[in-house]
């Protein structure tokens, strides 16, 4: 059986594929945000001394680390009803999606901190700046371009799980794709169509990224090898 | 029901899901490691076209995602007249998607050899190929097998995804049970607790025993 593909048709669906890929935007965008703040609080949560907290949040972001995605997803999904807590699908996604990345990125935040030599922690305390200041004036100035690059790809990485989101029945752009397919039996242009719209959104925030890794790295005083 | 009663009545469902993810995991494995070395060396090449093959397809497979390269090998190569059974789309769409991070690995690797080993293999009139084969590749292991692991568990975790085309794998059955019985704790926990032990307990112990035999056969580690 060969299939060919039909243009004016998939211009016909384009307009919605687009409207669904906001939706992507959406669920990537607020599920950073999520997972950015979750990683700040796994990362302080691993760097504090009080071995109550730091070994069950080392072994709770193992665990999530090493478990799929999407088993995580069904089991927000479908067992969060039966504490009484009833969710959509959009709020199982973005708990999910932050928690799931939040693990990533706190070990990001984590490189990032450790990767500031260690005179210049010695240098703060020797010249008896206060723990705030030395964080905010020389510590933190000096993690963040560190973790630019991680942090980049961890923005891309979600942007390219949201498809999972599709599963438990977030409307977003895989999910369209999948009606459009359901709805007319072709599967062929709205698969396409969605494989070309990431590769087009993707490439350009990689290559982006790079880009002001480069930056960060020169405005530093560091040259990029 | 509780979890102990769950785990006898589902317990053989289970494990034998859990080797259909195995098996997926170990033939994705051995055609990432493949499809890695190959494009890992031809980005290396100094010929334009070989080198710009293997870019666009690193590029390719790193900018879409796995889901996406999985439905369109099982669901749409088939109207094109190519249908694959399931095991093989999943198998390929893993091992490709991660055979394309797997090169960059690999590249990686290779130009973190020092400098003096290629001239010294130039020196020594090495060809080029047995610069690559004897010189070069034995030196790169101990470098990439830490960025692998990570790979590695990140492929096992990507071998969910086959349970939406059809495979019965972990997933799968975790959900299957779930429709059949709504013990949706017990079904997902089991299938995420498993998946831990198969990450954690098996596939993690191995690669560091394989870093530290690496690392001892070219005279690094702690013997």
């Amino acid at each position: 059986m060969y299939v060919e593909w039909r243009w004016e048709w998939s211009f016909e669906i384009l307009p919605q594929m687009l409207w669904a890929t906001l939706n992507t935007f959406l669920a990537a965008g607020v599920g950073y945000a999520i997972a950015a703040i979750v990683g700040i609080l796994f990362m302080l949560g691993q760097r504090t001394s009080y071995k109550i907290i730091n070994i069950p949040t080392r072994e709770i972001v193992e665990f999530i680390r090493s478990t799929p995605l999407l088993v995580q997803l069904f089991f927000v999904y479908f067992v969060a009803p039966q504490f009484g807590l009833t969710l959509s699908a959009w709020v199982c996604a973005m708990i999910t999606i932050g928690l799931h990345y939040g693990t990533y990125l706190s070990e990001v935040y984590r490189g990032a901190l450790e990767g500031v030599p260690k005179t210049q922690w010695e240098a703060c305390r020797a010249l008896n700046f206060s723990t705030s200041y030395n964080y905010r004036k020389i510590i933190l100035p000096q993690a963040f371009p560190i973790a630019i690059p991680g942090m980049g790809n961890y923005l891309v990485g979600i942007f390219k799980d949201t498809p999972l989101l599709a599963t438990i029945g977030v409307a977003e752009l895989f999910f369209t794709a999948n009606s459009i397919g359901a709805y007319t039996y072709r599967y062929l242009e709205p698969y396409t169509m969605v494989g070309v719209i990431f590769l087009v959104i993707s490439l350009p925030t990689a290559f982006g990224i790079r880009r002001l890794e480069a930056t960060v790295n020169k405005a530093q005083g560091k040259v990029n090898v | 029901m509780n979890f102990f009663t769950f785990i006898i009545e589902y317990g053989p469902k289970f494990t034998s899901a859990a080797i259909v993810t195995a098996q997926v995991f170990v033939y994705s494995v051995i055609l990432a490691v493949f499809i890695s070395m190959v494009f890992g060396i031809m980005r290396l090449s100094k010929n334009f076209f070989i080198q710009a093959i293997a870019t666009i397809y690193i590029e390719f497979y790193r900018g879409t995602s796995l889901i996406i390269q999985m439905f369109w090998i099982y669901y749409v190569l088939p109207l094109f007249g190519l249908p694959l059974p399931a095991l093989l789309a999943g198998v390929l769409a893993l091992g490709m998607n991660f055979g394309a991070y797997g090169a960059e690995v690999f590249r990686a690797g290779i130009l973190a050899v020092p400098k003096g080993q290629w001239e010294g293999a130039t020196a020594l009139n090495f060809s080029k190929i047995k610069r690559m084969q004897r010189i070069i590749i034995p030196q790169i292991y101990p470098i990439i097998l830490p960025p692998a692991a990570n790979l590695a568990v990140e492929l096992l975790k990507g071998t969910a995804l086959v349970s939406l085309i059809t495979l019965v794998d972990l997933m799968f059955v975790a959900k299957q049970i779930n429709m059949m019985t709504w013990f949706s704790a017990q079904s997902f926990g089991l299938a995420l607790i498993i998946y831990f032990i198969m990450a954690r307990f098996i596939l993690v112990p191995f690669l560091r025993w394989l870093e530290v035999l690496a690392a001892r056969k070219v005279g690094r580690g702690k013997v």
